[in-house]
């Protein structure tokens, strides 16, 4: 008696499904990796949720080198990051029997913060790896008050600490000796650089564009003597000179419902998703 | 009458087990970190990391001095203490001695609540209050700097320095006290050269449970001492303590690689100073009894 009910439960279930196949893949997806895009990932994740209710996507944040860090340990099934992978990182993956695929899924640009009531308005790339490196230390040589320059970064974490070492404090020469400067404050997320800022005067740090706010002040970012804001027109015209792409990575060409959601980041409605978080989408039709 | 011999036995047995479980379990922890520590040190000489000024994780090549992270969490835990110390003791005293029955309850409670609030709760308050107060008031560059973080974790250790210390005190026969005023000591004279020494081996097990915690406290220092890894000349300046740095680092770093090692080795030199402050609490505390 039982055993015919099941049976039934079963030819039942297996109708219902058969009226909407597509949404009846099932299972779990675990995301973990970047601060600078979790806020996206999420949207994204809920969205697909929405389309998919038999799948489950988990996201975490942490930084991208936590999320590259769990790619290789087998905890998670894509990794996002604000970053490349290293050769180093590859290895390693490889050693381990994980063959990383790299998706660039958007762009965005670092912005470079202090408070509304500083009079700095536009600073070069030249005068941000000085003031960064520690080689300049005081708003007097950029005709301000006596006063020290508080540093502020992500830390060693964070794909964007990485991004802003190679171009700011290398200057995009892999092979440069230089390091962000000591007295540089080391803060935890995005967040705490944000309120830093906007206790402090004489702070200056970097953060993601989804992360600028009415709080906080962008400098306009130049080099030869033009000068940029952060704006997604400067950076998908190729003029404002700090953007990077978003990747994420999964193991091997996704398969399943990885490939599933994948697919789903790419499509215009996923696009969409990232430029309402303030990031620049892949192709410009979607706005 | 054979019965209940063998349950006594048997009782014994498992207080005795219980014992050694715990002595294996430290002794187990030790080893575990040694054995991943040891690895750190097969490309990296041991030199540069006792001796080493710069944390630089990342870099290329990297480096993993461990003297700015030392002095880091030394510089905090010091301050901390001789913030919290003197104030604790004065409380203690003020709460076992002076209080009226009615305020020592409630006192009591109060500071049960302090004990219960969370780390990162304070560390909220640390970077939105108390860091920008101080900054302005003492004309800092940045509130994130170690005196917030010494503020906060003095604040957290106060409990267990209270209540630990309060319970000694009021352990002190009565018959001190009666002596001292018998003699005509006056109440201020009875409680600084009577109560005080002889409630001493319980109120610096005290300062040193205190000690223990603000040393292995992460959230707080994470949250609110800006981690900065340069050598602290100052109390006012940021600093990177051990735990936070291995707090910051540790779910980055990937398993089997110099990093995850070097963080190892942190967690080492940890365990090797709180085993030291709870090996000097022994031997204070078995002097003083003599």
């Amino acid at each position: 008696m039982r055993v015919k009910y099941l049976f039934f439960t079963i030819i039942f279930l297996l109708s219902c499904s058969t009226h909407n196949i597509t949404n009846s893949h099932s299972g779990f997806i675990q995301i973990k990796g970047s601060d600078t895009i979790i806020n996206a990932v999420q949207r994204l994740a809920e969205e697909f949720m929405e389309e998919y209710p038999y799948i489950f996507v988990a996201v975490t944040g942490g930084g991208s080198g936590v999320g590259i860090a769990s790619l290789i340990n087998k905890t998670c099934d894509i990794a996002t990051a604000s970053r490349e992978m290293t050769l180093k990182e590859i290895i390693l993956a490889n050693n381990r029997g994980i063959y990383p695929k790299e998706h660039i899924v958007a762009y965005d640009g670092i912005a470079v913060v202090v408070n509304h009531n500083n009079p700095i308005d536009k600073l070069t790339i030249e005068d941000l790896h000085n003031i960064f490196t520690g080689k300049v230390d005081n708003w007097q040589n950029f005709s301000w008050e006596i006063k020290k320059i508080v540093t502020l970064s992500r830390e060693v974490n964070s794909g964007t600490h990485m991004y802003f070492k190679e171009e700011i404090v290398k200057l995009g020469n892999k092979n440069s000796k230089e390091e962000f400067s000591a007295q540089t404050l080391l803060l935890s997320s995005s967040q705490a650089i944000v309120e830093e800022v906007v206790n402090n005067i004489y702070a200056i740090g970097y953060l993601g564009m989804g992360y600028l706010s009415d709080r906080i002040k962008p400098v306009k970012i130049g080099k030869n003597n033009e000068f940029y804001p952060p704006q997604i027109e400067y950076i998908s015209n190729g003029k404002y000179p700090l953007s990077r792409p978003l990747y994420f990575y999964t193991n091997g060409e996704p398969e399943g419902i990885v490939k599933l959601f994948v697919d789903f980041v790419f499509s215009s409605k996923g696009q969409k998703i990232f430029f309402e978080a303030g990031f620049v989408p892949l192709k410009l039709d979607v706005y | 009458m054979c019965i209940r011999k063998l349950k006594e036995s048997v009782i014994e047995f498992f207080i005795k087990i219980s014992g050694f479980i715990i002595i294996l379990f430290v002794f187990l922890i030790f080893l575990f970190l040694l054995k991943d520590t040891v690895l750190l040190f097969k490309d990296f000489t041991f030199k540069e990391f006792i001796f080493g000024k710069r944390w630089l994780p990342i870099s290329e090549p990297p480096h993993f001095g461990i003297i700015p992270l030392l002095l880091g969490s030394l510089y905090v835990t010091f301050f901390a203490t001789i913030i919290c110390v003197p104030v604790g003791i004065a409380s203690a005293l003020f709460i076992a001695e002076i209080a009226p029955k009615f305020l020592r309850n409630i006192l009591k409670s109060f500071i049960e609540i302090l004990a219960s609030i969370p780390s990162v709760v304070l560390g909220f308050i640390g970077i939105v209050w108390l860091g920008p107060f101080l900054k302005d008031t003492l004309k800092l560059n940045t509130g994130m700097c170690g005196l917030t973080g010494s503020f906060l974790l003095a604040f957290m250790s106060l409990p267990t320095i209270i209540s630990i210390s309060e319970d000694a005190i009021i352990s002190v026969p009565k018959s001190f006290k009666e002596a001292a005023f018998g003699l005509g000591a006056t109440r201020w004279q009875t409680l600084w050269r009577v109560v005080l020494p002889s409630a001493s081996s319980g109120i610096i097990a005290a300062i040193m449970l205190g000690i223990d915690r603000v040393i292995g406290e992460t959230m707080v220092v994470m949250m609110v001492t800006g981690n900065a890894p340069l050598v602290p000349k100052s109390i006012l300046q940021p600093l990177r303590t051990l735990t936070a740095t291995i707090a910051g680092e540790m779910g980055e770093a990937i398993s089997g690689s110099e990093h995850y090692f070097a963080l190892f080795a942190v967690g080492l030199i940890l365990f090797i100073i709180t085993f030291i402050i709870n090996f000097l609490s022994v031997l204070l505390l078995n002097r003083s009894k003599k």
